[in-house]
């Protein structure tokens, strides 16, 4: 099968110009990092079937990176490469193209961006381009489709140049230069209030209130969502299920059938939170419970990711994320894993040396619950009242800061500076919007659904065994010596391993205190990542680094856990 | 007169006159549009050993202040 490759500079379009050519959905993300792999489609054209890879973005094919890497290797194998170009910044993104026309590679030019450097005053004289590179130059716009027809169709009029020479390094600036005056002329204007934002923004001061002030509002619109999806949908949706379940009950009678389909029934009613059937807290957690903040979640963190904004916090916040041992950058793993663990360790990829990756990953693992976990939480404590959802969460952020800074000293290796190119401001396109964040609560569905059903299956299984019980009496001393939780709730911290969302449920009919129950949520948090990120981490990390970070866990949580114990107590009275 | 970019303030134009350190270093530099003869403009300078925003082209890059140490620049009237 013939290989089409993508090639540009990152952040010029290249994945959605590949979602349009393959009708693959792939992430695409307004800040330069987003493809560190590479993914791979096929597209027909004229009834032949193509394989189309979509590079990470690269500014030269001399690599200073592992991402540059791969996409300089990726131009060796394809039989024809398209080099996506960015019209609004031109001079800088040939210097590539002249690169990958060296090669002698059949070649075709998509100028991508169009509608933006039409709109910044920038004129291409697209046919003196052409004649100059030697190959076919084709303006679009990826967002819109424009101009994506005509790049296929002119597809096999690509062709090695004819008018490049293979030159060093020196020479081929003159040329870009040479190039980039002959068929460009910008109209100059004013700054609007879009370039003063985007200024304004990335400023000590401006900035810092402009952050806060987007951050809470980010904060305000996921719950805002959040509880209206459960309050007008998903709650209304379990009231008109419910007499369907307790019909089943009736037919099931009682025995091991009815304890795992419905599990336990509260004289007539369902408590679908404790009852621990496959059909009741099975659906419920995950589709009442979390779901509602899954779809808030995602549509907000596309907003941002899309609008550009990302780029400009991980400016403003590089200094803080150094004296943790990374740089700026370290906020991408941090906000996806807000959402999933799973991308927010992935998303350390963005971080160049060992040591910075494996602070990330460790203190994503150790402080940062998921979306899911925190609706839980929420759920769970938030009717106890708001302080102790938030002390939970300032311990994970205490936490957060002071394992990074004891990391910081301990592990070793080299910490490179911030080095990113800020992308302008853009309004996101709401279909590409909604379609991420349909991706992405797909992905949780598909994903996270099965684990609970899994993990629901087996603590009623090991509790017919009664195997709970006797782990419970194990690991007593330590949960309620210790911890001063009660000996049930070691039961949800091994849930936990499987799904968290679902551990903090486990631990409703325990009939804690509101503050064991901060302790709980708190040490389910931290004590051991669940077993999809255990996967990643292994794989991202290696196996000697994930042991070391799961140790930094575990001991991280057992200390926490006795010192909250020890505060929380003398805080809130000597009961608990 | 020929200066590092870490002292200029924001808000200052200067033409970029060279870098020191690595091969790497200036190479990464100029691939990503920060290059001899170009003019750049101090965006901000963030306080306690953070990063410094220029921009040059109309296009905005971070970069931490040990890197700033190494370009040289040509501060503009
Ligand atoms: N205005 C405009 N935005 C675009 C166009 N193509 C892509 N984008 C946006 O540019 C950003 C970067 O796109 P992406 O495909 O992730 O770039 P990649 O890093 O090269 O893969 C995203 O926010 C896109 O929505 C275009 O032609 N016009
Ligand atoms: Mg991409």
């Amino acid at each position: 099968m013939k290989r089409i490759v993508l090639m540009g500079n990152p952040n010029v379009g290249k994945s959605g110009m590949f979602s349009r050519l393959t009708g693959a959905h792939v992430i695409t993300s307004n800040y330069p990092g987003t493809t560190v792999d590479y993914s791979r489609g096929t597209m027909h054209i004229g009834g032949a079937a193509t394989e189309l890879v979509d590079a990470p973005g690269t500014y030269s094919l001399q690599p200073s990176n592992a991402a540059e890497e791969i996409a300089a290797e990726m131009v060796g194998t394809a039989d024809l490469v398209i080099n996506v170009v960015d019209a609004t910044n031109l001079e800088r993104n040939l210097f590539l193209t002249l690169e990958v026309l060296e090669t002698g590679k059949p070649t075709i030019v998509a100028l991508n961006l169009w509608d933006e450097a039409v709109h910044q005053g920038i004129d291409i004289d697209v046919g003196s381009l052409e004649r100059l590179l030697g190959v076919p130059v084709v303006p679009t716009v990826g967002l819109s489709g424009q101009g994506i027809s005509d790049l296929i169709g002119r597809l096999d009029e690509a062709r090695p140049t004819s008018t490049v020479a293979p030159m060093d390094a020196e020479e081929r600036w003159k040329t870009v230069g040479r190039i980039t005056d002959a068929v460009q002329t910008i109209t100059h204007r004013h700054p609007t209030f879009r370039d003063r934002l985007a200024e304004a923004s990335v400023r000590p001061v401006s900035g810092l209130i402009i952050a806060i002030g987007v951050i809470a509002a980010a904060f305000w619109v996921v719950r805002l969502i959040g509880e209206s999806l459960i309050q007008y949908i998903f709650e209304p949706l379990f009231e008109l299920y419910t007499p369907f379940v307790l019909y089943l009950s009736d037919m099931l009678g009682p025995g091991l059938l009815h304890d795992i389909l419905i599990g336990q029934i509260t004289d007539g009613g369902i408590d679908y939170v404790e009852s621990m059937g496959l059909l009741t807290t099975g659906l419920y957690v995950p589709f009442a419970m979390v779901l509602p903040y899954i779809v808030a979640f995602y549509l907000t963190l596309s907003i941002m990711e899309d609008s550009g904004y990302l780029p400009r916090l991980a400016t403003l916040t590089d200094t803080f994320f150094h004296r943790l041992g990374m740089h700026g950058y370290g906020i991408i793993p941090l906000f996806l894993g807000l959402g999933c663990n799973v991308p927010g360790v992935l998303a350390t990829r963005v971080l160049e040396t060992r040591k910075q990756r494996f602070i990330a990953a460790t203190l994503l693992g150790i402080s940062i619950p998921c979306m899911a976990q925190i609706a839980m939480i929420v759920g769970v404590l938030g009717s106890f009242g708001m302080q102790y959802v938030a002390a939970v969460f300032l311990t994970l952020a205490i936490v957060y800061l002071t394992a990074g800074l004891v990391l910081n000293r301990f592990i070793g290796g080299e910490c490179p500076e911030i080095f990113l190119e800020i992308p302008p401001y853009r309004m996101p396109g709401a279909r590409f919007t909604l379609k991420k964040t349909w991706m992405r609560v797909r992905g949780f569905i598909m994903e996270a659904v099965p684990y609970l059903f899994l993990g629901i299956l087996i603590v009623n299984l090991l509790y017919t065994a009664g195997i709970l019980d006797a782990l419970g009496t194990l690991l007593a001393p330590l949960m309620e010596g210790w911890l001063g939780l009660p000996a049930e709730a070691t039961t949800a911290l091994l849930v936990g391993i499987l799904r968290k969302d679902l551990a903090v449920g486990m631990l409703v009919p325990l009939g804690m205190t509101p503050v064991q129950l901060v302790i709980a949520v708190t040490m389910l948090t931290m004590y051991f990542p669940c077993i999809a990120t255990f996967a990643v981490l292994l794989r991202e990390l290696g196996l000697r680094d994930m042991l070391l970070s799961a140790a930094v866990m575990t001991g991280t949580a057992l200390l926490v856990g006795g010192l909250m114990h020890m505060v929380l107590a003398g805080f809130f009275g000597g009961g608990l | 007169m020929t200066t590092e970019l870490i002292t200029l303030q924001a808000g200052t134009r200067a033409a970029v006159a060279g870098f020191t350190g690595s091969q790497g270093f200036a190479w990464k530099l100029r691939t990503i549009g920060i290059r001899e003869g170009k003019i750049l403009t101090v965006v901000a300078r963030h306080p306690f050993g953070g990063p410094v925003v220029v921009s040059v082209d109309g296009r905005a890059v971070t970069l931490g202040r040990g890197m700033a140490r190494r370009v040289l620049v040509d501060v503009q009237a």
